[in-house]
């Protein structure tokens, strides 16, 4: 099977080693996020920009240390299923905002 | 990928492997999150149609946010400290992890609960506008997928009770449920980013 989750917990990432460091992580993630946005010292799209970079890192923290995800052999089956919904949800976001924005552009509707 | 060969190798192996359900699941959990991706986009392109209504700004705490936030993030080290003693076979251990999982998921299915009780009573409901539409349908979803997964720990936890050892089926159902539990933060990080954190500036 793709993901040699039991294996690797007990051994490769070391188990309760592992969750620690991702719950670390997670929090202090976590926590910069509320405080760019309580600290009203950036400007709003850097403020957006900043969180966004911040969720991003997080959601590779949680997929590595929670999920379990990695690149050995045994987990290609299932990288290759997530890279494809990857693309997949980036060409939807991207494409509906896209067409919306050009869409609201033409009807002067903002 | 070895999945015709998977139920035989399993046993085998000693649990080196894994059957193919936990592959299936994982591509469930993908479907999944194509769902997600359709509400963002959708809350995305609505964020500001606020027909007059009220907007995020007004309506959202950051207090109760954080609150809710702490309870699904806690709640994933306490799955993840389940699925270790899982792996030490450690059935009593296992129960009471799941438990406090259990409690924790509760609690913010709880405050998302009084929290659209809330907005409703102020008359800020999913009717009022296509910016609360767009978040009732986004975040109440996510909701339900948590509910979804309580009841599921609970059908666990009354599994577990009956049995002396964890056989490599129990230990794929709570894999399985350990990918859902985990992903299911992964769309609140988006959740509490783009929908909460993102109206608040």
């Amino acid at each position: 099977m793709s993901t040699d989750h039991s294996a690797h917990s007990e051994s490769g990432h070391g188990g309760a080693g592992a969750y620690a460091i991702g719950f670390g992580l997670a929090v202090v993630l976590t926590i910069a996020s509320f405080m760019v946005v309580m600290g009203h010292s950036l400007s709003p799209s850097a403020t957006l920009m900043a969180i966004s970079v911040l969720a991003a890192i997080q959601v590779v923290v949680h997929l590595i240390f929670f999920l379990h995800m990695n690149t050995t052999a045994e987990a290609k089956w299932n990288n290759n299923v997530f890279l494809f919904t990857l693309m997949f949800v980036a060409i939807f976001i991207v494409g509906t905002l896209f067409i919306m924005d050009n869409t609201a552009a033409h009807m002067m509707s903002r | 990928m070895a999945h015709d060969t998977t139920t035989a190798d399993a046993h085998a192996d000693h649990g080196h492997h894994e059957l193919p359900t936990v592959f299936g699941f994982w591509v469930y959990l993908m479907t999944d999150c194509i769902i997600f991706g359709s509400l963002f986009a959708v809350f995305a392109v609505l964020h500001n149609q606020f027909d007059g209504g009220p907007t995020g700004k007004e309506l959202f705490e950051i207090s109760g946010l954080a609150l809710e936030t702490a309870l699904l993030l806690i709640s994933s080290i306490t799955y993840g400290f389940g699925m270790i003693a899982a792996h030490k076979g450690e059935i009593k251990s296992v129960m009471m992890w799941l438990a406090v999982t259990f409690l924790l998921g509760l609690g913010f299915v709880f405050l998302e609960v009084k929290e659209f009780a809330h907005m409703i009573a102020e008359g800020a409901g999913p009717d009022r506008s296509a910016f609360l539409s767009a978040f009732f349908t986004l975040v109440s979803t996510h909701g339900l997928h948590v509910s979804c997964g309580l009841i599921w720990i609970v059908t666990l936890i009354v599994q577990l009770a009956g049995t002396t050892a964890i056989s490599e089926r129990m230990m794929n159902k709570l894999t399985m449920l350990s990918l859902f539990w985990h992903f299911l933060d992964i769309v609140w990080i988006c959740v509490f980013t783009y929908v909460y954190l993102a109206s608040m500036i």
